[in-house]
């Protein structure tokens, strides 16, 4: 009995020092408590779960934790983001400000800017003193401090980049023909009825779509960089629904149905449905030839004018379980290795968040000897950045085509 | 053990049975609708709700399509549920007794084990503008590229009835077949016939309504599922706006939490909605026993109803075409490499998909067949001394207890499964898998009872009252006599109940909140991502994990009773 009672204390005073690897406000520095602590903690990662190649990816990666440090990850997939955050607003009402459910999300834009304002994330400056931080590319991306105009403060860390690239299919499509901004791509669209759509928001990549021409039509681009002035939001908005009124016309099933995300319209492009399409990953196009899901006449195209970009990270809850191995693993979806494999169309094929002067030779060697694939644009052929407007125009965009166009009347 | 002692042992464990059964499927569902009732009305203190009112519904209302979203649901179900019982009615009026009739059984029943899901996944492959029937037609009329009509997800919902009908027709057709034992078909065929009556006026006029009566209740379960489906409204439903069931189930994980409440108030008029058409349903029967009486004694005979018959043997036999061209297309595009429109078959074979899914089906997978495997024994132990205490007093319970029964499946799992959800989340439990066991128990179980009741009620009694003749406890009857002679029924019943914890969508993912992962789950997650090779695998593992545990239950008494020629057949 006594000896039970010894097994006991000593499990408890091994859980306690587990909970002191870091104390609930601070940055966390102290490494290798952290490794220690993290050692046999379970990590939900809660993320997107709709593409095979990403859970792939994160089954790597859960392989590669388990190994190096104990941890197990284990990929909550979700439909939509927003139910992880969902989660952990449930989890603050219900009180349970520990030992929540969610330990890392991968988050970016009005899901980062929902748990910033409500408090809901972990301490300020824990994602800029990870021990990988050093090589982030925060000179070249600004996308990577403000995430839609929101600073990030530390309070997510950068996995990877996105911007907006067009493809289509040069057996059937002329390269000569393809417009080179949204007004040209309207025009384009009357003159191929049927073969151009979008998907339905609220699926981030034709939220996308939305803000890419509202960034083009908009009468003062300035404006989309401060929250929406709600006494002007009809008329700042009203040359993109125009717009939008003439697409749907001309537009795939006439506007009275969407695909459902990229995947849908990649499947579009290869069944002969849709003519061109666009993704928020240049690589996407190469992968698809890889997967032999679409034909390798596949080619990419983005607009002279500048198309739209943002960074994707990933971030803790305050109430995290796991947060030691959630910090580790942050960690390690920053290095090197595990950014060029993310950056390798053959596994992912998500453009790095690092830079390559900051990196040690052999990486950067590594990185120059990926094979991007034969649908890919180089990075200087990827033309400008449009930044995302603030995450307040997403939602009222949203709600405003979901008024116009989905409620059946 | 003494011979009292054995007959208590036996009596108090099957009257255990009976109060663990009632609660096990009363209980989730009546503190599922209260965990659904009370925050629609604004009571909801882990999220701040403390006080009574109508604000919620009146949020609701205000919501941009809801009416559309409504009618969508009511007219959906409604005609789902119409063409799926008209067609069987038809058809079993037209051919039962005749050989199509046992031929046609074997071809459908495959249809019941396969989940909802995959069977929708065929569908779209089979009929959509990009899908085989045009590729089929395609080189004829000089089509290179896919139609630009609007097939799937039309905003009337044709091709969601079409998905309901293909799964519901089968349903109802083997539900009828079993109860057709109990009318007395050929002497009623023979007067039919000689009164000059045709044989389908002659069945609805004399075996129809004691047939009905027996299946309505499966009836009323056709249309509470009809009307609040969501994997199948997902897959082929309108989207511009969806299903009212949809709109909950986005409203579930809104982040705004607000939406929870709002969530809950739609739970409340889904349920609203699917009584309405029960109401409306049991006007019609109403109105349809009049409609058969007035014809009965006006003397229609109907004698010409040939056409009609071959009608409907046409419907069901495409029906069972639509169903396997789907299942293979399934298993066609899991192994396809590039295969563009309007090529009938892939440029290439591989085992790509498959080789990358393979290892992460593993543990939805055994999370599956846990779930599964534990929920199905306890569904056939309570089952079995459910049928055991009735054996005994020899009171069936009648149509109160297959009301009881039936309830898990007339009312909506949407408007229950949510409030349990609640109630998991509140009380803090840590133990998802435990909760959605006992979730899954409350739909296997009355799909498992159902499926051995009858077979358990018609076992000869002669050979238990020789047995207890000769001494033996009730106890080593059960063992020895009973459950041996009942073995294939019970493993098919089994089989019943698997394919239907296999086939749970929502508790799983509502009550699991995704850490639970299983094959459907993880078939619909993936669905979202829209790739046809990835959906493909998994519909396979779908369709074939029912098929394997219905080839197990066939095999296994075989094996067992391979000395006892008459028992393993």
């Amino acid at each position: 009995m006594r000896f039970m009672k010894a097994i006991l204390a000593a499990g408890l005073i091994a859980g306690i020092s587990g909970l002191q690897a870091i104390a609930a406000d601070a940055v966390p520095k102290d490494w290798p408590a952290i490794e220690k602590a993290a050692s046999g903690q379970t990590v939900y990662f809660n993320a997107w779960g709709g593409s095979e190649n990403i859970n792939a990816y994160l089954e790597w990666v859960g392989g590669e934790m388990q190994a190096r440090y104990g941890v197990t990850v284990v990929q909550v997939k979700l439909d939509d983001t927003a139910s992880a955050v969902a989660k952990v607003i449930a989890e603050k009402a219900a009180g349970k400000n520990a030992g929540g459910s969610v330990d890392l999300i991968w988050i970016n834009g009005e899901n980062f800017v929902s748990m910033k304002q409500q408090g809901l994330l972990m301490t300020p400056g824990w994602a800029t003193s990870l021990p990988n931080w050093r090589y982030v590319d925060v000179e070249n991306q600004p996308t990577i401090l403000t995430d839609f105009t929101e600073p990030t403060e530390g309070l997510e860390s950068p996995w990877g980049g996105a911007k907006m690239v067009f493809f289509y299919d040069s057996a059937r499509t002329d390269a000569a023909s393809l417009p080179d901004n949204a007004v040209q791509l309207l025009d384009w669209a009357k003159a191929h009825p049927g073969r151009f759509s979008y998907p339905a928001p609220p699926d981030f990549v034709g939220s996308s779509f939305l803000k890419q021409v509202l960034s083009e039509v908009i009468d003062d681009p300035a404006r989309l960089a401060r929250p929406v002035d709600e006494q002007r939001f009809e008329r700042d908005v009203e040359p993109l629904f125009a717009y939008l009124d003439q697409l749907h016309a001309v537009a795939w099933r006439s506007g009275k149905a969407f695909p459902q995300n990229y995947p849908d319209m990649k499947q579009k492009l290869a069944d002969g449905e849709l003519d061109i399409i666009f993704a928020f990953n240049p690589a996407e196009a190469s992968a698809g030839i890889r997967a032999g899901e679409l034909p390798d006449t596949v080619r990419s195209f983005t607009f002279s004018g500048g198309t739209l970009g943002n960074t994707h990270f990933v971030a803790i809850p305050y109430n995290a379980n796991a947060r030691e191995g959630a910090l580790l693993t942050a960690n390690f979806l920053l290095s090197p290795e595990a950014q060029l494999r993310k950056q390798d169309p053959a596994h992912w094929g998500d453009p790095t968040v690092l830079a390559m002067s900051k990196l040690p030779q052999a990486d950067r060697a590594a990185f120059a000897a990926l094979d991007l694939g034969v649908a890919t644009l180089t990075p200087d052929k990827l033309g400008p950045v449009i930044a995302e407007p603030h995450a307040s125009w997403m939602e009222r965009i949203e709600a405003e085509w979901r008024r116009r166009y989905a409620s059946g009347n | 053990m003494n011979r009292a002692a054995g007959q208590d042992a036996v009596a108090i464990l099957a009257r255990v049975a009976v109060v663990l059964t009632l609660a096990f499927l009363l209980l989730p569902i009546a503190f599922g609708l209260l965990g659904t009732v009370l925050p629609a009305f604004g009571y909801l203190p882990a999220l701040g709700g403390t006080t009574f009112g109508l604000e919620i519904f009146r949020a609701l209302f205000a919501t941009p399509g809801l009416a559309a979203a409504i009618l969508l649901s009511f007219v959906t179900g409604l005609v789902a549920t119409a063409l799926s019982l008209g067609l069987t009615l038809v058809f079993v009026a037209g051919f039962a007794g005749t050989p199509v009739m046992a031929r046609l059984q074997h071809l459908l029943s495959p249809l019941l084990a396969v989940p909802h899901a995959a069977a929708a996944f065929g569908l779209t492959f089979l009929i959509a503008p990009s899908g085989y029937l045009i590729r089929l037609v395609a080189p004829l009329s000089g089509i290179d590229r896919p139609p630009d009509i609007l097939i799937l997800n039309d905003p009337l919902g044709l091709s969601m009835i079409a998905g309901l009908v293909i799964k519901e027709t089968p349903f109802l057709f083997l539900v009828t077949l079993a109860a057709l034992p109990q009318v007395d078909l050929a002497s009623a065929r023979r007067l039919a016939a000689s009164f000059g009556y045709g044989p389908i006026a002659g069945f609805v006029y004399l075996l129809w309504p004691a047939l009905y009566r027996q299946i309505r209740f499966a009836v009323y379960a056709v249309i509470a599922y009809s009307t609040a489906v969501v994997d199948v409204a997902l897959i082929l439903g309108p989207n511009l706006p969806g299903t009212l069931a949809t709109r909950l189930v986005q409203w579930m994980n809104d982040p705004d939490l607000s939406a929870r409440f709002l969530a809950s108030a739609g739970a409340v008029l889904q349920l609203t909605v699917t009584l309405s058409v029960l109401i409306l349903w049991r006007g019609a029967e109403r109105a349809g026993g009049r409609l058969l009486r007035f014809c009965r004694d006006g003397g229609f005979r109907f004698a010409h109803d040939g056409a009609l018959s071959i009608l409907s043997l046409i419907s069901v036999g495409a029906i069972g075409g639509t169903f396997f061209a789907g299942i293979g297309l399934l298993a066609l595009w899991s192994v396809a490499g590039l295969w563009q429109f309007p090529d009938l078959l892939p440029q290439s074979l591989t085992l790509r998909s498959w080789m990358s899914a393979l290892p992460r089906i593993r543990d939805p997978l055994l999370t599956t067949l846990a779930i599964g495997l534990i929920s199905t024994l306890a569904a056939v132990l309570l089952s079995i001394g459910c049928l055991e205490r009735e054996t005994a007093t020899g009171r069936s319970g009648g149509e109160r207890s297959l009301l009881l029964l039936y309830l898990p499946l007339i009312v909506p799992q949407i408007t229950f499964v949510f409030g349990l959800q609640l109630l998991v989340i509140g009380s803090g439990s840590q133990n998802r898998f435990l909760a959605l066991v006992m979730v899954h128990l409350v739909f296997v179980l009355p799909y498992v009872y159902l499926s051995l009741a009858e077979p358990w009620r018609a076992l000869d009694r002669r050979y238990e009252t020789i047995a207890t003749a000769l001494g033996r406890t009730r106890l080593m009857v059960l063992l020895s006599i009973r459950l041996p002679m009942l073995l294939r029924p019970i493993m098919t019943a089994a089989a019943v109940g698997f394919a239907v914890s296999l086939g749970q969508y929502l508790p799983t993912l509502l009550i699991g909140e995704g850490r639970i992962e299983t094959i459907t789950t993880e078939a619909v997650a993936l669905a979202s991502g829209n790739n046809r090779r990835v959906i493909g695998v998994y519909a396979m593992v779908q369709t074939l994990l029912p098929f394997l545990a219905f080839t197990f239950a066939a095999l296994l008494p075989a094996f067992l009773h391979r000395n006892r020629r008459d028992m393993g057949l």
